[in-house]
C-alpha cells in the first residue's frame, strides 16, 4: 500500500515538474514576453526602463527562468499578478474557499441526482425510468457550460446548480453503465431468483462490482467541476479561481494563469490518485 | 432507431447545407450595420431581427454556423492526426515510448479541458485579427485536443503489435515504417474515423464556451460562441425568444451529433 503511495506521489511530481517546465516554456516563448506595459510609462527614467529591459533579459534563458520560478515557490513566493498587482499567494488563499465550496456543493448535487437516476434505471429495469434520466443527460450534455452558467443567471438560480447540470450527464451515464454491467451478472440473476431483496442485492452484490468504478469516477469528476467553475464563477459573477482563471486569460496575466492551471492539476492528480488508492484498499477486503 | 440515425443525419446535412447557403439567403452579409434598426425585433427584412449594433441576426446564425460547423471537423482531423501519430505510434513501438506517450498524455488528460484551452488562448495575442482569431481558436482546439483520441490509439496500436498477422509480417522480414503503414495503421482506421466524430461535438461545445467567456472567435466574424455571448444581456427567456434561436439550433445540431456518435462511441 505505502509503495502504492509513494509511486503516485513520485508520479504526480513528476508530472508537475514536466508540467511546469511546458508552462515555463509556452509562457517565455509567448508573444509579447519581453514588452512590460511599465515601459510606457512617461515618469519613469531611461535608467529605470532600462532596469525593467535587464530584468526581462535575465529571463531569457527558459531553463534560468523556470528554475527560478521553482526556487521562488518552494520558498512560498509564487510571483505577482500582473493585472491586479497583488502576490499570487494571496489571490489564491482569497479565492480558493469560493471555488472549494461552488465546486464541491455542485458537485456533490450532480452526483445525488445522478445516481438517483441511475440506481432507479437499474434497480426497475423499465424504460420510462431510463427515459427521464436518459433524455435530461442528453439534453445538458449538447448545452455549452457557459450557456447553462448564463441560464442559472437568467433564472436567478445559485452557481453551484449551474456546475451540477455540467457534471451530471457524465456522471449519470458512466454510473448507469457500470450498473446495468453490474446488475447483468449471472449471480445477481441467481440472488433474484434466490428472493434476495433489491436493497440487499444493491449493497452486497451489485456495490462490491460497480464500486471501485465508480470511486475512479468520482475522482475525474473533480477536474471536471474545477473546469465548470470558470464560466460559472465568471458569468455568475463568484469570485473563485474560475472566475480568476478567467480574468487572467482577458488581461494575458501569464504568471497567474500558469500558477493557477498548475494548482488545478495538482488537485486533479491529488483526486485520482487518491481514489486509485482508495480502489485499491477496497480490493482486498472484498475477496 | 435506425430511422432516427437518419433523421438525425438529414439535419446535420441540412443545417450545413442552409449554412453553405448563406451568401444567397442572407445577401447583406454578417458585417452589414442597419443603423436606423439597432435591436429590431423580428421581420420581413431581418427574420430573426438585429443584434445591438444592428446586424442581420438570421445573417449571423447562418454565417456562424458555416464556421463552426467547417472549422469543428478541420479541429477534429488536426486532433486525430496528432493522436495517430503519438498514441498509434507509440503503441505500435510500445516499451518505453510506450510509457512515455502515456504519462504524456496523462499530464494533458489530468488538466481540467477549459483550463487547459484558456490558458494557451491567452498566451497567444489576443488582439488578433477576425480571421486570425478564428484560425487560433480551432487550431488550439485542435492541438490540445489529441489526448483523449491518442489513449485510446495507443491502446488499439499496443494489442495491434502483438496480433498474430504483424508477428507473421515481422517474421517474414516487415519492419519500421513499412509494416507501421501497411499493417498496422490501416488496422486503426475504425478506431480513427471513431475518435475523429467523437472530436467534432466536443470541439463545437468547446468553441460555444471560449466564445461565451470572450476568448474565442473576434468580432465582427460570427460562430456559435460569439453568437450566444448575446444571451448575456438577456434579463428573462421569454424576453425576446428569437434571440434563443443559435442556441436551439446548437442544440438540434449537438443532438444529433449524440444520435449518430451513441453507435460509434460503442464500437470505438
Amino acid at each position: 500500500m505505502l509503495e502504492r503511495i509513494a509511486r503516485h506521489l513520485a508520479s504526480i511530481v513528476a508530472l508537475v515538474l514536466l508540467g511546469g517546465l511546458l508552462s515555463a516554456t509556452l509562457v517565455r516563448l509567448a508573444p509579447g514576453f519581453d514588452s512590460d506595459a511599465r515601459e510606457m510609462d512617461p515618469s519613469l527614467s531611461a535608467e529605470s526602463i532600462r532596469a525593467i529591459r535587464a530584468e526581462h533579459a535575465s529571463h531569457h534563458n527558459i531553463l534560468d527562468f523556470y528554475s527560478t520560478y521553482l526556487f521562488n515557490a518552494v520558498h512560498g513566493d509564487l510571483g505577482t499578478s500582473q493585472a491586479l498587482g497583488q502576490p499570487v499567494k494571496d489571490l489564491l488563499r482569497d479565492r480558493l474557499p469560493v471555488t472549494v465550496r461552488v465546486a464541491g456543493t455542485g458537485l456533490l448535487l450532480g452526483w445525488l441526482l445522478a445516481s438517483t437516476l441511475a440506481f432507479a434505471a437499474c434497480l426497475w429495469q423499465k424504460p420510462a425510468s431510463d427515459l427521464l434520466g436518459t433524455v435530461l443527460s442528453g439534453v445538458f450534455l449538447c448545452i455549452p457550460a457557459a450557456v447553462l452558467a448564463l441560464a442559472s443567471v437568467i433564472l436567478n438560480a445559485p452557481g453551484y446548480l449551474a456546475i451540477a447540470l455540467i457534471v451530471f450527464p457524465k456522471i449519470f451515464g458512466y454510473s448507469r453503465n457500470l450498473l446495468a454491467k453490474a446488475y447483468a451478472l449471472p449471480h445477481i440473476l441467481a440472488a433474484r431468483a434466490r428472493g434476495l431483496g433489491e436493497l440487499r442485492i444493491l449493497a452486497r452484490h451489485v456495490l462490491p462490482v460497480a464500486g471501485p468504478q465508480l470511486i475512479a469516477l468520482a475522482g475525474i469528476t473533480i477536474s471536471m467541476a474545477l473546469g465548470a467553475a470558470i464560466p460559472v464563477e465568471s458569468l455568475c459573477g463568484l469570485p473563485g479561481i474560475g472566475q480568476l482563471a478567467w480574468q487572467a486569460a482577458l488581461s494575458r496575466d501569464l504568471p497567474l494563469l500558469v500558477n493557477l492551471t498548475m494548482l488545478v492539476t495538482v488537485v486533479t492528480l491529488l483526486a485520482n490518485s487518491s481514489a486509485d488508492v482508495m480502489v485499491h484498499m477496497l480490493r482486498p477486503a472484498r475477496a | 432507431m435506425k430511422a432516427i440515425r437518419v433523421f438525425a443525419c438529414v439535419i446535420i446535412v441540412a443545417v450545413c447545407a442552409l449554412s453553405l447557403a448563406a451568401g444567397w439567403l442572407a445577401p447583406d452579409g454578417y458585417a452589414r450595420q442597419f443603423r436606423e434598426t439597432p435591436g429590431a425585433p423580428p421581420s420581413r427584412a431581418h427574420l430573426l431581427g438585429t443584434d445591438e449594433v444592428g446586424r442581420d441576426r438570421f445573417a449571423r446564425v447562418l454565417y456562424g454556423t458555416r464556421i463552426s460547423l467547417l472549422l469543428a471537423p478541420a479541429a477534429a482531423l488536426i486532433s486525430t492526426a496528432l493522436a495517430a501519430l503519438v498514441g498509434g505510434l507509440a503503441g505500435y513501438l510500445g516499451g518505453i515510448w510506450l510509457k512515455l506517450a502515456r504519462a504524456f498524455t496523462d499530464l494533458f488528460l489530468s488538466l481540467p479541458w477549459l483550463f487547459l484551452l484558456i490558458t494557451v488562448r491567452a498566451l497567444l495575442p489576443l488582439n488578433v485579427s477576425p480571421l486570425a482569431s478564428v484560425l487560433v481558436t480551432f487550431l488550439i482546439l485542435g492541438v490540445l485536443g489529441w489526448a483523449a483520441s491518442a489513449r485510446v490509439l495507443s491502446t488499439s496500436a499496443d494489442a495491434l503489435r502483438n496480433s498474430d498477422f504483424v508477428l507473421q509480417a515481422r517474421a517474414s522480414g516487415l519492419d519500421g515504417p513499412r509494416l507501421f503503414l501497411i499493417h498496422v495503421l490501416p488496422n486503426l482506421k475504425p478506431v480513427l474515423y471513431a475518435q475523429f466524430w467523437i472530436s467534432i461535438p466536443v470541439f463545437i461545445l468547446s468553441e460555444a464556451n471560449l466564445g461565451v467567456l470572450g476568448l474565442g472567435v473576434a468580432e465582427p466574424l460570427p460562430s456559435w460562441g460569439s453568437l450566444l455571448r448575446e444571451l448575456e444581456g438577456l434579463i428573462s427567456f421569454r424576453e425576446e425568444p428569437w434571440r434563443l434561436v443559435p442556441l436551439l439550433l446548437l442544440i438540434v445540431v449537438m443532438t444529433s451529433f449524440q444520435i449518430l456518435l451513441s453507435n460509434e462511441e460503442v464500437t470505438a
